[in-house]
């Protein structure tokens, strides 16, 4: 990615503009907008790092703290579709580490792992927060209760055939 | 709708869980959403809705228990600074999944709750902490928030009362520590969510150093009852010192998981035979976390413990956030304590030292036991790490590491000799 293509639209900004309104200070608004970046831009590059510290006005430290202290932020790029099992206690007990290997097999990739056509990503992550719906796997943070591997085999299976249309 | 005779009462929070549409406006007030509140921001004062709170017994359902009329009344009047009101919605405690359904499913419940805390506080920016993950019902909660602001049940002069309140949903990054509340306060300066020490405590010096109340959603979502039916009302519910209902959140070997509100103290046994359809296997359970994956386990033994903060305190664990997993005779517990151990040690903030250094031994050594490569030396100092950590950092995640570890140690040291037997 260049570093011009690490720009916030003009929309982004004045949406920026109306959300640091919302806090006592600036610094507030950082992780909303780390979340803008991700989402803009697939990923929180070090260019977009510098730009967010730049937009906020706050030192590049500020914003390389928070963005390596939270989970959800990354830093690489990853699949296009992201399926992240949760494998904490509850799932657990209800087969999630089966449905991960599960999961791995029909993707030929290891867990952490990204397909080599980029379109699937997968990961372990800790509890949910559906553990009455355990096993859960979240894609692309949309949440699959009582996944099994049926469900899983063909959700990857349609995602494939419509050849990653989101 | 609530009946205003207590012994009617089955559910508080969750009495519209299941009507259809209910996050929306229209809805929402076709089943007395913001109804009594006019006569609040009308006929109540501050002083009147802390001292409702109060007779109502209500405690903190996040976890701590902490009476919520108490906690209201620190917070100092007239010191020239804003306070805020934040809302834990940062749910992650392992087995917890009570507050997504209320703001998934009943969104303005929580914003009738938090603006009428906020008018006790005189609160004018008011926030929704909401872990990361939970992307759906941010934007649920948006969504009701905005219809709440087209109604002028939110912004400038709520309903003409000259009272104002703005009220911002603010989402986490997939940090467990944040759900500790002043971690949660840093998490929302826009800082890494390290524990704050305390004293000064956040009602006195919190969100911007300014006098701050954070409460947990299903707390808030308590209050617009308590106000409408009064503090006795509430009182009557449940048992002494633990009034009301509570939704628990089962999981694990039963055969219907999910959110259960029950007036407190109902038995353990009831919530898993009546509600829960029973366990997967066998007729007892095997080991029961009463409170989240942090609360010290309970066994066979306890079946029958009336569920209340105090009855679980005496059986030597916490009521904790209502997250119950029960597991049957099939659960391997070495294998769980050791997950749960890589969790704490993934999810430790790194600032105290007992609790950076102690969650990764727990873990490393945990997983030797697992695969079958421990020795008798490595369950001692499992022990004496575990021991040694709790009660000396700054919060209590490395008091919550060290429960499934000692919990395991205590009730099924076998467990733990058979693994180490299968040492090749």
């Amino acid at each position: 990615m260049s570093a011009d293509a690490v720009r916030f639209s003009e929309e982004r900004l004045a949406e920026i503009d109306a959300l640091v309104k919302r806090y006592p200070g600036p610094q507030s608004a950082l992780m909303p907008v780390l979340y803008m970046a991700q989402e803009d831009f697939g990923y929180i590059s070090m260019e977009a790092q510098k730009m967010v510290a730049q937009v906020l006005g706050l030192r590049l430290m500020q914003v390389r703290e928070v963005v390596t202290f939270y989970t959800m932020f990354r830093e690489q790029p990853c699949g296009k579709y992201l399926l992240e099992v949760c494998t904490n206690a509850g799932c657990m007990l209800n087969g999630a580490y089966e449905l991960a290997d599960h999961m791995c097999n029909s993707l030929g990739i290891k867990m952490g792992e990204t397909t080599r056509d980029g379109m699937f990503t997968i990961a372990e992550v800790e509890c949910a927060g559906a553990c009455g719906g355990a096993p859960v796997v979240q894609v692309n943070n949309i949440y699959h209760e009582k996944a099994t591997p049926e469900l899983m085999d063909a959700l990857i299976t349609q995602v494939r055939a419509d050849g990653g249309a989101a | 709708m609530i009946s205003s005779d207590p012994k009617q009462v089955k559910q508080i929070c969750f009495d519209n869980i299941d009507v259809p549409g209910m996050h929306t406006l229209s809805v929402a007030r076709k089943n007395g959403a913001y109804a009594f509140l006019p006569t609040v921001l009308k006929d109540f004062d501050s002083g009147k809705i802390i001292d409702e709170v109060k007779t109502s017994g209500l405690r903190g359902r996040g976890g701590a228990g902490f009476p919520t009329g108490l906690k209201w009344s620190f917070v100092p009047r007239n010191t020239g600074k804003p306070t805020y009101l934040l809302c834990n919605a940062d749910e992650g405690e392992p087995g917890t999944f009570k507050d997504r359904d209320i703001m998934r499913f009943d969104p303005h419940l929580l914003i009738e709750g938090m603006i009428m805390a906020g008018f006790a506080l005189d609160v004018q920016d008011a926030y929704i902490y909401i872990r990361g993950e939970f992307l759906h019902e941010t934007n649920v909660m948006n969504a009701a928030i905005a219809e709440a602001y087209e109604a002028n049940l939110l912004g400038d002069n709520i309903l003409g009362s000259g009272y104002s309140m703005d009220l911002t949903v603010h989402r986490g990054a997939g940090a467990y520590i944040c759900g500790e509340e002043t971690a949660l306060i840093e998490s929302l300066e826009g800082k890494a969510g390290r524990p704050r020490f305390k004293p000064p405590f956040p009602a006195v010096e919190g969100f911007y150093g300014c006098p701050t109340v954070v409460n947990n959603v299903e707390t808030l979502a308590t209050v617009p009852a308590i106000l409408e039916f009064g503090g006795q009302w509430h009182a009557s519910i449940g048992v002494p010192n633990n009034a009301g209902c509570k939704v628990f959140s089962v999981s694990g070997h039963v055969n219907k998981p999910g959110n259960y509100e029950v007036p407190l103290g109902t038995s353990l046994k009831t919530l898993i035979e009546d509600y829960c359809g029973g366990l997967q296997h066998g007729t007892v359970p095997k080991v029961i976390i009463p409170g989240g994956s942090s609360t010290p386990w309970l066994t066979a033994e306890h079946y029958e413990t009336p569920l209340t903060y105090d009855d679980l305190m005496k059986a030597g664990s916490f009521l904790g956030s209502g997250a119950i997993i029960v597991m049957d005779e099939t659960a391997d517990l070495v294998a769980l304590t050791h997950r749960l151990a890589h969790f704490y040690a993934h999810e430790s903030c790194g600032q105290c030292t007992p609790c950076r250094e102690g969650t990764g031994w727990l873990e490393r050594i945990m997983k030797r036991v697992e695969k079958g490569q421990g020795n008798a030396e490595d369950v001692t100092v499992l022990g004496e790490a575990a021991t040694h950590m709790a009660g000396r950092t700054i919060c209590a995640l490395a008091e919550g590491a060290a429960a499934p570890v000692l919990s395991l140690l205590k009730y099924f040291p076998e467990d733990v000799q058979a693994r180490l037997a299968e040492k090749s």
